[in-house]
């Protein structure tokens, strides 16, 4: 056997970025390509493996934010850095960062959700005309934010609309699902914009409604789907949708696309 | 070419071949089967003639040599990953026409979906050749001449067929040659039999629209089916695995990583981190699995996965049949069109 795809490579880990109690990010090392909404399976022998989305790209490294709620994810944060970690990947289709440079751009996420676009964000508050771009994330509670660097970054950038599902009394910011800043975001031109769509799949499709309700047309939305993935290669099965797989035609897919996937 | 031996002539054939041969063929295992006293025919290695099983149609399919239930793919030792070793010898698969049908969908999934071969697969695979059982009769849950799968005219090294007291063998790969020279074998015209009549029809909806997805057409399946993924099993081209790691407790730096067979009605197939799942009730279960058989694979690969053998009809505890479920989609396909 001379390449096995299922074996891993060790990657070591170059800095740990604590989020919340249970949701870090692994800075991993590596060269090579990937793109932001691609993933790793996180390998750990004798406890078994675990796709983890790309949340960030830096020259040599990729970022993992991963939750503590399983197994696998349990040893990962046994692990400290300098410690190596093994991976297998990247895997999947990633987004395609090209659409999203022009014109106007809406981008809604919630909780974990957020990992896989937060390098479409921050490519988005690099583009020149970033006052164009609008992203609404959503998080559970004030104690749940990801990212809290970045979206302190973002907020200067492009238009941030940062909410919470809820929040003790005496919060101050925006309570609310996402899904209630969609009728309001400031579009010139429903009718161009694009729009990428992440998070669980009720959220996924009550913010699709609410795009397409503002006429957003439907070959300019891109959702990322979450299913089971034992292999990232197209052999498990786990991952189907009708005739897809999500870890070989997705993780991305048109909502044309996504629409007729229905389970 | 085609060969025909004695009873005795086809004893020293096999004992010939597994001289050179793992034989692995359909094997009747005496009182094994689901109730007592009740037989069951199971694929395993076979020694001599006798135990092959030429008469009825195997209760499990073959595909346990390429898709083994649980198969150790790694070895770990501290920081050491060590492939698992595997026999090397050659074997010949003794297996009827649906099934050799369905090694086609096997290799679809393990070596052509996806940018990479599955290399544990490749391995086994390539030591495998086939031997085709010809069909006298079809079974009663058979559908094979509906799914187009009730002949085969490649993919096989020689027929063999069983008439009274003679052996009839058609001898596609001339390398077999010799061992039938070697038994005094005569020489005559052999095609291998088929069936081209099943009591049982399918028909298959050609379309499936989005809304047959959603339909309560298989909301009776939520109350009959109890997630027992019999089906799954018996399947010849059911190939769905899950990854499991296990380490040895005497020593917990010392482990493996398996696959699995897994099974899409079973509990757990779909669940994510944080105990998220897809699918909860059996009917939605059933509608993925059979619109994969008879549709979304199609959609995929050009052609149905399903190669009508009938088995997961006959080993259903609540006598849920598939052809039947099959056809009352084309019904339901044909209203909601029309």
């Amino acid at each position: 056997m001379t390449s096995n795809p299922y074996i891993p490579f060790p990657s070591r880990i170059l800095e740990v970025i604590r989020h919340t109690a249970k949701e870090y990010t692994f800075r991993m090392a590596f060269e090579g390509a990937v793109k932001p909404g691609q993933f790793f399976e996180v390998s750990i022998p004798k406890f078994g493996e675990a796709p983890i989305s790309v949340s960030g790209i830096q020259p040599g490294s990729v970022d993992l934010t991963i939750r503590k709620v399983g197994r696998v994810t349990n040893e990962v944060f046994e692990h400290y850095t300098g410690q190596t970690l093994l991976l297998r990947g990247p895997y999947g289709n990633g987004f395609d960062l090209s659409l999203y440079e022009q014109g106007e751009v809406v981008v809604v996420a919630g909780g974990t959700g957020v990992s896989p676009v937060r390098g479409v964000i921050s490519a988005l508050a690099e583009t020149a005309d970033a006052a164009d771009k609008h992203v609404i994330v959503g998080f559970r509670s004030p104690d749940d934010l990801l990212f809290r660097d970045d979206l302190a970054v973002w907020k200067d950038k492009l238009d941030l609309t940062l909410t919470v599902d809820g929040a003790p009394e005496g919060y101050v910011g925006n309570i609310g699902l996402v899904t209630k800043y969609i009728p309001t975001l400031p579009l010139r031109d429903p009718t161009t914009a694009k729009a990428v769509v992440v998070g669980p799949p009720a959220m996924m499709r009550f913010s699709v409604q609410g795009l397409l309700q503002r006429g957003l047309r439907e070959e300019n939305i891109w959702v990322s789907q979450e299913r089971k993935m034992c292999c990232g290669l197209g052999k498990c099965g786990h991952c189907r949708i009708g005739m897809h797989y999500v870890c070989l035609d997705g993780p991305v897919f048109n909502y044309t696309q996504s629409k007729e996937m229905l389970d | 070419m085609g060969c025909i031996l004695t009873q005795e002539g086809f004893a020293g054939l096999m004992r010939e071949l597994a001289k050179s041969y793992r034989l692995y063929g359909p094997v009747n295992k005496a009182g094994e089967g689901r109730f007592a006293g009740i037989d069951v025919v199971r694929y395993d290695f076979i020694r001599q003639a006798e135990e092959l099983v030429l008469d009825r149609k195997s209760d499990y399919a073959f595909k346990e040599i390429l898709t083994p239930l649980s198969e150790t793919l790694f070895y770990f030792t501290e920081n050491q990953v060590k492939e698992a070793d595997m026999e090397m010898q050659e074997v010949l698969v003794f297996l009827r026409s649906c099934d050799l049908h369905a090694v086609r969908r096997l290799d679809q999934m393990y070596l052509h979906n996806g940018p990479a071969e599955d290399p544990f697969y490749r391995r086994v695979r390539e030591k495998l050749h086939f031997v085709l059982i010809g069909c006298q009769k079809s079974g009663p849950d058979c559908f094979c001449v509906d799914m187009g799968t009730n002949r085969c005219e490649e993919g096989y090294v020689f027929s063999i067929d069983n008439i009274d007291e003679s052996y009839r063998f058609e001898v596609k790969d001339e390398a077999f040659l010799p061992f039938f020279a070697a038994q005094g074998c005569t020489e005559a015209p052999v095609t291998p039999r088929y069936v081209t009549e099943n009591a049982v029809h399918v028909e298959l909806p050609e379309t499936v629209p989005l809304s047959i997805y959603k339909s309560n057409l298989w909301d009776e399946y939520s109350t009959r089916c109890i997630n027992c993924g019999r089906c799954n099993f018996v399947c010849p081209t059911c190939t769905c695995y899950t990854m499991q790691d296990a380490y040895y407790t005497d020593n917990g730096k010392v482990g493996e990583r398996r696959r699995v067979a897994a099974s899409c009605m079973v509990d757990g197939y779909t669940n994510v981190a944080g105990g998220g799942q897809y699918r909860k009730s059996n009917g939605e279960r059933m509608r993925f699995k059979v619109l994969h058989k008879v549709y979304d694979f199609r959609r995929r690969f050009g052609y149905d996965m399903c190669v009508g053998c009938g088995r997961c009809d006959m080993v259903c505890p609540e006598y849920i049949s598939f052809s039947a479920c099959i056809n009352k989609l084309a019904r339901t396909v044909k209203e909601e069109t029309t």
